[in-house]
């Protein structure tokens, strides 16, 4: 997918911009896109590793297993490949839960986790398996439950309710996330 | 946050675990992970730099804007509806842009939160998750991701005509 999209990216961009007249801009902006991968890169590795030791802790801990009794039978009907007792289920719960808390940073490491466990089990090792495709469809829809960075913007701007939003986001979070499963549910089946 | 590592901790405690040498144990794979991704970041950062900076999105939206216009789609949102799904730092500009612009009670204000709430970076997410375990087979997944985005998108606009 990305072998199509990322030279389209650059052929369009840098082409237009010679067009436009727009070029300097551009030229600024490779070196500045590297310098940026570099500092998001640096501030990744760190929250990465930290929520990557407390998540360690914790699946070490009872409250994992309180939180699989409560999210088992979502996991069960999302991913029906993954048995209980693997690695790989308590990582996908740990994701969930991390998506639906808004901790971003945390979600992302043991999204990761789980997908390096699930490649274990994973027959053709070049293809993405059914629980990898559902997994990562559930971490691009926003499952947080507050959405606390817009609510952060929208209150710096001086909204008079910054929370206002926090019902519609659910409702379009959920028809998203619907649509979303469904089709994977639907790729799963057709794809194979 | 805070709340959340406090709990956990307080758990280690009473149940009398290693917390630190597991605490170790878990950052030591966060290396790994952050080193693996590292190459597909700078990849993707590059080319929506150029993106961003060549001007193409704005004459993306005035070619699209009179299309969407028709089915009562804010033009005012349509820069943010065509970077949403590639780039997180992207989008947060734009939708912090048209919040400011706009007036952030407005309905355009209101809309633009609520896609920003309610939606991912969809291409990041994909690229991110299958380089990390070296795929290349998606099998599609970005058909659906997308198309959960879209829903998403439209939905919010919806929603905060009925309720606003």
């Amino acid at each position: 997918m990305l072998n199509l999209l990322w030279p389209i990216f650059i052929v369009v961009s840098i082409f237009y911009s010679i067009l436009s007249g727009n070029i300097e801009n551009v030229e600024k902006a490779i070196t500045e896109s590297t310098e940026s991968a570099v500092t998001f890169t640096l501030t990744l590795i760190g929250m990465t590793c930290l929520w990557s030791g407390i998540m360690e802790i914790a699946s070490n801990t009872r409250i994992i297993n309180y939180l699989t009794k409560i999210f088992k039978p979502i996991v069960k009907f999302l991913f029906p490949e993954v048995k209980e007792e693997q690695k790989s289920f308590k990582n996908i719960i740990m994701n969930i839960i991390a998506n639906v808390l808004g901790l971003g940073n945390a979600a992302t490491p043991i999204g990761l986790q789980a997908m390096s466990e699930l490649q274990k089990n994973n027959n053709e090792k070049n293809k993405l398996s059914d629980s990898m495709m559902m997994l990562i469809v559930l971490n691009t829809a926003s499952l947080q439950v507050i959405p606390i960075t817009v609510i952060a913007i929208r209150t710096s701007l001086g909204s008079v309710s910054p929370t206002k939003i926090i019902f519609p986001v659910w409702i379009s979070t959920i028809c998203a996330a619907v649509v979303g499963i469904s089709l994977t549910k639907i790729l799963i089946k057709v794809n194979k | 946050m805070p709340m959340t590592i406090l709990i956990i901790i307080f758990y280690a405690l009473k149940e009398k675990i290693a917390a630190f040498d597991i605490f170790l144990n878990g950052a030591k794979e966060g290396v790994e992970i952050t080193f693996k991704i590292f190459p597909t970041l700078i990849g993707l950062f590059f080319a929506i730099g150029l993106l961003r900076s060549s001007g193409i999105i704005d004459l993306i939206t005035k070619i699209i804007s009179p299309v969407l216009n028709f089915i009562k789609f804010p033009s005012e949102i349509v820069p943010l509806a065509l970077l949403r799904p590639i780039s997180g730092s992207a989008s947060m500009a734009v939708a912090t842009d048209i919040i400011k612009q706009n007036g952030v009670d407005s309905f355009v204000g209101l809309v633009a939160s609520v896609i920003m709430g309610s939606t991912e970076t969809t291409l990041y997410t994909i690229a991110v998750y299958t380089s990390s375990v070296k795929i290349k087979n998606s099998r599609g997944i970005i058909v659906a991701a997308l198309a959960a985005d879209i829903t998403g998108i439209l939905v919010s606009i919806l929603i905060c005509k009925i309720l606003f």
